[in-house]
């Protein structure tokens, strides 16, 4: 891969009077303490990272942890206080008012917890508002928005106003508007939070169709473990500003990094997180004719493998045996002691 | 002790009270300070004291000091009378051409920009109007006399009463469906049978100058606050007097700078029509979720496209309750603003209730009232118009309001033309139905009214009598016992309990304003009519608004009832009740009480719809019945926002009392009338008009203080 679209390098967000001048005086090393006492709070403590092309990055963390401000100072909504950020190898930080719009009306795209619908705008309005804020004729802007409207599965409600929908439907019309104008990257601040669990599923799946689908580059924001789990390529875990450990799903819960990560990870069902590679070994004897493949999660194969006596043969893609697994093994994961398993 | 320490609210209101009675009979009522017949009307001390100030010689009766303060701010009506004169005569003379003379002329600038106002004013009014009525001085405004002598045929001709009707009727179809229409159509058909054509066109015409300066300009300070801190910190004291202002007091200013006319009519209307533009467009952007400006920027809009597609359209609500307010005040101002030489229905209505022809002031008051509903509907029917983007029009479905329009203007003109022949020898009723050569029932109200005094001329008397004897002179005396300390300890004490140090401050500020000028007495008199007003609306709004409640479709009809009331203007609740009790306190009061009622219910109704739900529950659950629901859970949790409501009562009720001096009271509000004829009265109306605005500010601030006191404890909001 080449250049990564979005690249962070120490960007510090703090919010107060004089964050700026504390910052420089600090050199970096942000206590969030010593700035409360002086009246600044810390939103964002030092994160650097790195998003490629086609890739979820899925930030986690509970309230207050600063995962929104990491994204609004990424989208820009708000000024990060010291760092850089990179969208594609520009520097956001210096792009002037004008190339910044211009950024957002071709390359970003955003989903907001609330929806952020404008009442007073029917859904088809409401989608085709960023093409026309873009200065797209008022016709193709409507017949583009009716193409998004089928692609979210709201045909045949186009003219009801926000209001006249429920949770999940407001929320595909967000998710049709910051697609309206085929975006690059896409900000997802926690999208799914104020739905019901059902509809949150429906969503989600709904989610990784159109992901499949379009490939975009995207930051999804969540409080919601599970859905970080079920949804992401790499899962940052963040906690008062800093990002704790940012890894793949997979390790994540098998080496949290600090006892904070440890603690979400403790109550994962880990056969529907892990991979067959995650837990196989490299030894190749004494294997039974059953083979699975490396990528499959545990749980979709778990009977499969304990219905056999012999270790199971793992394949890669090429069909060349690279290790094997163990009922017992499986039983362990699934079942056995959390703590000392890794 | 236990109980001090139990209740120690209760002990420091009472200790308040205690202190307040004590002064009010430790101070003795003055030898020269008398009432006479138990009116209003003091003995005082016939050798007037004086003292200069400024230069100023300024006169007064003296007291002694702790029963009524000096008037140590007497010198402020003659400052800024003196300063407007200033400001007109004599400041930073320009240069300007002047066409006739051909030569420069110098002129002072304020003169000059008020004449440029003047000019540009009367022109638009004059537009509008000569398109409705026909006349001359558009086309004279862009030519000279000269060339109308001329050209004698260059006259614009007015447009038939039938396709403004018409016009009006498709117009209202387009915005919101059959309903409207009718209504439009039928209001129009009304005004002009009656022959109340001309004047209601002219009202219109000023209205529709008025009122959309006022919104462009209300919208864009709105903005202009919104955006900037330091706007609203400037603009916000300004807001708040000219909000509780009576709008009478701010005519005589105006009749300075601006002289008599629809001209000056509009501009003073533009000043009591703004704030609360100002302010509920403040409101409403600033109620916008934040995530909603988030999308906004997201979607790559710049400010403008931010602020006009994003911020407004989702504030609309508020800015819709704005607008409405314009129309209302506008409605209001056309009637008031006679006083100052507003042509139309306002004038006809004074000049009627003049002379006491209760029947025409009837109808002119209904004619305003129906045209404030109609625009306020129109309005509010355009703001939530709706675009379909999916519908294959033809030719003939997109410009089918165009062609029906030039249909009717058509038809218009030729029913206009054929009724040249028709009533060759009387008036051509299908162009334009004259000024009362319509049909009239002014007459049947007028032997109403008579029949109705000469029946129940025993009753309405004896109740008057009883009324003004046993309840009103007995408060007034009361209210004008006691002594000015102790008025002030009672105001800055409860202040203190209530808001703390700051609220005592800023009441205590707003009261010696009052007590320092030489209106105290007047003040005393206007807040006792308005107090009385305040409490019986207060008792009948609750009423009213708690029984509706009991049952959604009467609540709705309620608030219905309500918005229809409000939008008639102040003066037209004097009609009615001069009707039966003629030119007396009982009529301004009861005017008094039947406008202030209108606020009591709708907030005592939506205080009362705010309690969520879930209580509501909680309360049937734990076997509450209907009346202690009521008063357990319902009442203390609807309270803070019922306060808001006593709040707006005492407003209403103030304007009132003061536009009540037309028909003579003795209050404040008769100084503003009596200043608005005399030559140097724009200093002493604008310091009366402060001073009935800082009356309704305390009891503002005391409120609003207790409210937010009270939701903080209630963990609402």
């Amino acid at each position: 891969m080449s250049e990564p679209v979005i690249k962070c390098e120490n960007v510090y967000k703090i919010f107060g009077a004089n964050a700026q001048k504390m910052l420089q005086d600090s050199n970096g090393n942000v206590d969030a303490k010593t700035f409360q006492k002086n009246g600044c709070i810390v939103g964002v403590n030092n994160a650097s990272f790195e998003v490629s092309k086609g890739e979820m990055l899925v930030v986690m963390g509970l309230s207050g942890s600063g995962k929104s401000t990491l994204l609004r100072c990424i989208s820009r909504l708000t000024d990060a206080t010291g760092g850089k950020i990179f969208i594609e190898g520009q520097d956001l930080l210096q792009l002037n008012n004008k190339d910044l719009i211009d950024l957002r009306r071709n390359k970003m795209g955003m989903v907001f917890q609330s929806f952020a619908l404008l009442p007073h705008k029917t859904v088809v309005e409401n989608i085709a508002f960023p093409l026309q804020i873009k200065g797209i004729k008022t016709e193709d802007s409507i017949s583009k928005a009716m193409d998004m409207v089928k692609l979210v599965g709201l045909d045949g409600r186009e003219n009801y106003f926000p209001r006249e929908l429920s949770g999940g439907q407001q929320q595909r019309v967000g998710i049709a508007r910051s697609l309206a104008v085929e975006p690059d990257i896409w900000f997802l601040d926690e999208p799914f939070s104020a739905l019901d669990p059902l509809i949150r599923k429906e969503m989600q799946d709904e989610f990784l169709r159109l992901q499949d689908k379009l490939q975009k580059t995207i930051m999804f924001i969540t409080h919601d473990f599970d859905e970080a789990l079920k949804l992401a390529d790499r899962i940052a875990i963040m906690k008062d500003g800093i990002i704790e450990q940012l890894d793949t799903p997979a390790n994540i819960v098998l080496n949290p990094a600090t006892e904070y990560v440890r603690k979400f990870t403790e109550e994962v069902p880990r056969e529907k997180v892990l991979l067959i590679e995650d837990v196989m070994e490299t030894s190749q004897e004494n294997l039974g004719n059953l083979k699975v493949s490396k990528d499959e999660i545990i749980e979709n194969v778990a009977e499969k493998i304990l219905t056999q006596e012999k270790a199971v043969a793992v394949i890669d893609e090429n069909n060349k045996i690279i290790g094997s697994i163990n009922p017992s093994k499986i039983i362990n994961t699934v079942f056995g002691g959390r703590k000392n398993n890794n | 002790m236990e109980l001090l320490k139990k209740y120690p609210k209760t002990f420091q209101w009472l200790f308040l009270l205690i202190v307040f009675f004590a002064l009010c009979f430790a101070i003795d009522v003055p030898e020269t300070y008398k009432f006479i017949r138990g009116q209003a009307e003091f003995v005082k001390d016939p050798n007037q004291s004086s003292y200069v100030f400024l230069g100023k010689e300024v006169r007064y009766y003296a007291f002694d000091v702790f029963w009524r303060l000096p008037p140590l701010l007497g010198w402020l009506p003659i400052w800024i009378n003196d300063s407007l004169f200033f400001l007109m005569n004599d400041w930073m003379p320009i240069e300007v051409w002047n066409e006739d003379t051909q030569e420069f002329k110098s002129r002072p600038i304020v003169l000059q920009i008020s004449r440029n106002l003047t000019a540009f004013m009367t022109f638009l009014i004059e537009l509008i109007r000569e398109i409705l009525l026909g006349g001359l001085e558009t086309i004279v405004a862009f030519t000279s006399w000269d060339w109308i002598d001329k050209n004698p045929w260059a006259e614009l001709p007015g447009l038939p009463w039938t396709i403004v009707a018409a016009g009006a009727a498709l117009l209202s179809y387009k915005l919101s469906g059959k309903g409207l229409a009718l209504f439009a159509g039928l209001t129009m058909v009304y005004i002009s049978v009656f022959g109340q054509w001309k004047p209601s066109m002219q009202t219109l015409s000023f209205i529709l100058v008025a009122a959309p300066l006022s919104f462009i300009f209300g919208l864009g300070l709105g903005i202009a606050a919104f955006k900037s801190k330091r706007v609203e910190k400037a603009l916000y004291p300004i807001l708040l007097v000219m909000q509780t202002m009576p709008q009478y007091a701010v005519l005589v200013p105006a009749l300075v700078l601006f002289g008599v006319g629809d001209h000056a009519a509009v501009i003073i209307t533009m000043v009591v029509a703004i704030p609360p533009m100002i302010l509920l467009t403040l409101l409403g952007l600033r109620a916008v979720p934040l995530e909603v400006i988030e999308a906004g920027r997201m979607s790559g809009c710049t400010n403008i496209q931010l602020m006009f597609k994003v911020l407004i359209p989702t504030a609309r609500r508020d800015i819709l309750i704005g607008v409405n307010q314009v129309i209302m005040v506008c409605f209001s101002m056309a009637v008031i603003s006679a006083f100052i030489g507003a042509k139309g229905l306002g004038f006809n209505l004074l000049l009627a209730l003049n002379q006491l022809n209760i029947g025409l002031a009837l109808e002119a008051g209904l004619c305003i009232s129906l045209i404030a509903i109609l625009l306020d509907k129109m309005s509010l029917a355009w703001a939530n118009k709706q675009t379909d983007y999916f519908g294959n029009l033809t030719f003939y479905q997109r410009n089918k309001n165009f062609l029906f329009f030039v249909a009717i203007f058509v038809i218009g003109i030729a029913l206009a033309y054929i009724g040249n022949y028709l009533f060759k020898d009387t008036f051509n009723y299908l162009f334009e139905i004259p000024h009362n050569k319509g049909i009239s029932t002014a007459d049947f109200w007028n032997k109403g009214v008579d029949w109705i005094f000469d029946t129940f001329f025993v009753y309405i008397k004896a109740f008057n009598t009883w009324l003004i004897q046993e309840v009103l002179q007995p408060m007034r005396a009361l209210y004008l016992r006691m002594p000015a300390i102790a008025t002030i300890v009672l105001v800055v004490g409860a202040g203190y309990l209530i808001g703390g140090l700051r609220s005592a401050l800023v009441v205590c500020a707003l009261t010696l304003f009052i007590a320092f000028s030489p209106w105290w007495d007047r003040a005393l008199v206007t807040a006792y009519m308005a107090t009385f007003g305040v409490i019986v609306s207060c008792i009948i709004g609750f009423t009213v608004g708690t029984l509706c409640f009991q049952n959604k479709h009467s609540a709705n009809f309620m608030l219905g009832v309500c918005d229809i009331f409000q939008t008639f203007p102040s003066f037209v609740y004097l009609i009615p009740v001069m009707m039966l009790f003629g030119i007396t306190d009982t009529s301004v009061l009861i005017a008094v009480i039947v406008y202030a009622t209108i606020p009591a219910t709708r907030y005592t109704i939506e205080g009362l719809r705010s309690v969520p739900a879930g209580l509501h529950d909680a309360a049937t659950m734990s076997g509450v019945n209907k009346f202690q629901r009521l008063t357990k859970i319902e009442f203390p949790l609807a309270f803070p926002h019922m306060m808001l409501g006593i709040n707006q009562t005492i407003v209403f009720a103030l304007f009132m009392v003061i536009i009540g001096a037309f028909i003579g009271t003795e209050d404040l509000g008769q100084y503003i009338l009596k200043a608005l004829s005399d030559k140097k009265g724009a200093g002493i109306g604008l310091t009366l008009g402060i001073c009935v605005a800082f009356i309704a500010l305390i009891f503002d601030n005391l409120i609003r203080a207790y409210v937010q006191k009270r939701k903080k404890h209630l963990g609402i909001d």
